[in-house]
């Protein structure tokens, strides 16, 4: 089963090493990875997507808390919780493509934010498979260059994890 | 305020904000924490911090001939003593020849701060002579490590360091100095005291769940106790004592557990696992509740997990959360720093109502015993060739029992851990979880010189001496009295043994050829070589070896090349699937 893990961790040099390092040395998987500093400039937070069994997930979280600059782990995927994706995209947009791509990114709610002769750069966020949906509905030749971010995610509700 | 604490307290930070270097912050910082001992070899980028030892007395340097050994011999140093090993190592080669060394700490728990060297600051990255990304190569095997850039922060990260390696499951921690780090100068304090929010190690068992334990084991009809290196890691043998003796219950250790149960004692039915007893093996693929304690379920230990103990519910007390239900599904996890939890354990079991049936005991311990006269360690010694069992047999007998036994990897190993009888905790110190050869000699340097009284016997193979035998040059410069017992087989035994089992007889690079006369190698180094030959020699030269108090001896026996360790789980099999003699 997919899971989102929420870590909160000292910003500190090497700290984002351990934690990637915890994943490839004890085989688990990783789907996506993202890290970036909290409100407070001391805390970072990141959030890994990653997938497992029940005996798996439970060694995930606890080799997580072990490590000694993790402050607290959180398995967002138990309860309600809100999960976004930043992609960048940029596509041929030539001839009679350029207003079909336009239309597919307004459905998508997507904003082109530049523009060549040749090509646009659409911005947009959703969950992953929104983003996946967008890459699908387009032709694949289409397609020149593809950056996502990596879900965040955030749980429901008024409480910090 | 002006009462007259807080004018001692004035001056005390008076003195403690002296401006000192790096470096008199690095040995200072050891005296503060009550090091006396640091195992090292000098290199260019901690030079500083030499200089320094050398102008002080309080904390002494032990200069070995290879960095793995100064790891191995601080490490052994912490088994015996329980305090913190200090080692210190210069950069690039100092800190990889470390490495092995700080694996070894790692796999077995024991706290240690390895303090390396590393270029300066401005050329990290640069790769500068003798630069190597020490913390990086180190991560995956501490538990956890620093590099300190700015000398502001030398004092509380050292701080931080010793704290880190001695509390919660213990570990090495490695503290990463650049050269120029040690020749800064900034205001010294020394913290009493230090606390991460990210860091708080659960030491008191819950309750509910030390309730719910003693509950259960007191309704088993076949409990059974198997405990491990935490319970002499956690200092809890005197409360495991107390709490066996007082249930009547069956007990078994791990290879890391060896002495924090008597050995003498009728309740301990000797070793499990891999190369364990045949009774210990029964009872635990018997048992309605199995209680461990400190131990990981380690593969050399559970053989095939699908059929680990299978009738048993199990408790499980580990300081590491992550020990707990890793290999093995537990019934009662509790978390908890063992002293405090069997002291929990055995206030609880005072108020409980009733203890295990008086019947289904008697039945148990039938059945035990019975298990016992299948007699798994029987060996027989004939006139001619000396069994290696006999010399470790001998070797107990001769030291009464009380002796520190170091040990390096292979057949030795596991007839030392079977035939040395250990009665208390911390007097056997042996590589398990990472398997080192090599760890036997420089651990028992370490072992002597936490303990310069004390009897130390490396019990050791042809092979793996020669993995570290350098260090009998630091025997000789420190005037260590350790005695190196060979069990010389010229084989790399074990290995052999599974060739022979497992690969149908074909022992390929196990004979070891070529092998040095070790009588003559001693004497080169200044010690005294002795030799046996055959049974009637052991006796003799162990009595001699241990005579020559002063001296360290290097004792050859030539012990039967074909001898295997039984019994023997095989690889996959279950406990209960031994091979016997
Ligand atoms: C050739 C060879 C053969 C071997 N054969 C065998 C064999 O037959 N049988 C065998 O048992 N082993 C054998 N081993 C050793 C084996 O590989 C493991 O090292 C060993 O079984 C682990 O012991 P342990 O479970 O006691 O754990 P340790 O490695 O000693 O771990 C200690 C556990 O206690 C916990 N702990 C630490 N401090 C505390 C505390 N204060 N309070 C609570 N918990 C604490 C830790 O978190 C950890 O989980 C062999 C090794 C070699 C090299
Ligand atoms: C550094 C290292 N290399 C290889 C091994 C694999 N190994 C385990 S036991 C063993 C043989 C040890 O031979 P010896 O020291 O003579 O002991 P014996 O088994 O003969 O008693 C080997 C090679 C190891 N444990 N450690
Ligand atoms: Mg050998």
């Amino acid at each position: 089963m997919r899971h989102i893990i929420s870590i909160l961790l000292e910003n500190e040099a090497g700290a984002l090493s351990r934690v990637a390092g915890l994943f490839s040395a004890r085989g688990y998987n990783i789907e996506a990875m993202t890290v970036a500093p909290t409100h407070d400039a001391s805390i970072s937070r990141m959030t890994v997507a990653t997938s497992g069994s029940e005996e798996i997930m439970e060694q995930v979280l606890k080799q997580l808390n072990k490590l000694v600059e993790v402050i607290r782990v959180h398995d967002l995927t138990e309860g309600p919780h809100i999960e976004r994706e930043l992609m960048l995209i940029k596509v041929h947009a030539v001839g009679p493509d350029r207003e079909e791509v336009k239309r597919l990114s307004d459905i998508f709610r997507g904003r082109i934010i530049d523009v060549t002769d040749r090509s646009y750069t659409i911005e947009l966020t959703g969950p992953g498979d929104k983003l996946d949906a967008f890459i699908h509905a387009l032709d694949p030749g289409m397609v020149i260059e593809v950056v996502r971010s990596g879900a965040s995610a955030i749980s429901r509700g008024a409480k910090a994890i | 305020m002006t009462s007259p604490t807080s004018i001692t307290e004035r001056l005390n930070v008076q003195t403690k904000s002296e401006t000192l270097t790096g470096a008199e912050i690095v040995v200072r910082a050891l005296r503060d924490e009550g090091v006396e001992f640091v195992f090292g070899y000098p290199g260019g980028a901690v030079l500083y911090i030499y200089d320094e030892l050398d102008k002080q007395e309080a904390v002494q340097h032990i200069l070995v001939r290879h960095e793995q050994a100064a790891v191995h011999a601080a490490d052994a140093y912490s088994r015996v003593t329980g305090k913190v090993g200090v080692a210190l190592v210069t950069s690039g080669p100092g800190a990889t020849n470390a490495v092995t060394g700080i694996a070894t700490a790692y796999m077995d728990s024991v706290p240690l701060v390895v303090i390396s060297g590393q270029v300066p600051v401005a050329l990290i990255g640069n790769d500068a002579f003798q630069e190597v990304d020490t913390v990086g190569i180190t991560r995956p095997c501490t538990k956890h490590n620093f590099l300190v850039k700015d000398v502001k922060d030398l004092a509380s990260t050292l701080k931080a360091a010793f704290y880190l390696a001695a509390t919660g499951r213990p570990g090495p921690v490695l503290v990463d100095i650049p050269k120029d780090v040690t020749a800064h100068q900034c205001a010294y304090h020394y913290p009493d005291k230090i606390s991460l929010r990210s860091y708080k190690p659960t030491v008191k068992g819950h309750p509910g769940q030390v309730r719910k334990a003693m509950q259960l084991i007191a309704s088993a009809q076949r409990p059974m106790f198997y405990t491990g290196g935490g319970v002499v890691l956690g200092n809890a043998s005197e409360e495991l004592r107390k709490l066996v003796r007082a249930l009547n219950v069956p007990i078994t250790h791990t290879l890391m557990g060896l002495g924090a149960y008597p050995a003498t004692d009728p309740q301990f039915v000797g070793m499990l696992g891999m190369h364990g007893t045949y009774e210990a093996n029964m009872a635990v693929q018997h048992c309605d509740v199995l209680v461990a304690l400190g131990a990981r379920f380690d593969d050399r230990v559970t053989g095939n997990l699908a059929k680990f103990a299978p009738h048993a519910k199990i408790v499980h007390v580990d300081v590491d959360p992550a020990s707990i239900s890793k290999n093995v599904r537990v019934d009662v996890p509790i978390v908890g720093d063992l002293q405090q939890v069997l002291t929990e354990m055995n206030q609880v079991l005072a108020e409980l109502d009733a203890l295990n049936d008086r019947h289904a005991m008697q039945a148990w311990w039938g059945q035990i015993t019975e298990w016992r006269q299948r007699d798994c360690l029987h060996y027989q010694q004939d006139e001619l060739i000396i069994k290696p069992q006999f010399v470790v047999q001998k070797l107990y007998e001769l030291t009464a029992g009380e002796a520190i036994v170091t040990s390096d990897v292979g057949q030795h190993q596991m007839w030392a851990a079977q035939f040395y009888g250990f009665d208390h905790p911390r007097r056997w110190v042996n590589s398990g979880g990472l398997g080192t050869m090599g760890f036997g000699l420089p651990a028992a340097m370490g072992a002597q010189v936490a303990e310069p009284d004390a009897t130390v016997v490396c019990i050791t193979g042809d092979g793996s001496i020669q993995m570290n035998i350098q260090e009998l040059s630091t025997c000789q410069q420190y005037k260590l009295p350790l005695k190196v017992a060979c069990l010389n087989n010229h084989y790399l035994g074990m290995v052999r043994q599974w060739q022979e089992f497992f690969y149908e007889d074909r022992y390929a690079m196990s004979y070891v050829d070529a092998l040095p006369d070790f009588v003559k190698l001693a004497e080169a180094y200044g010690h005294i070589g002795l030799r046996a030959d055959k049974p009637a020699d052991v006796e003799p030269v162990i009595r001699e070896a241990l005579r020559l108090k002063d001296r360290m001896v290097f004792m050859d026996f030539r012990v039967d090349a074909k001898e295997n360790v039984y019994p023997m789980v095989p690889a996959g099999a279950a406990l209960s699937e031994m091979i016997l003699v």
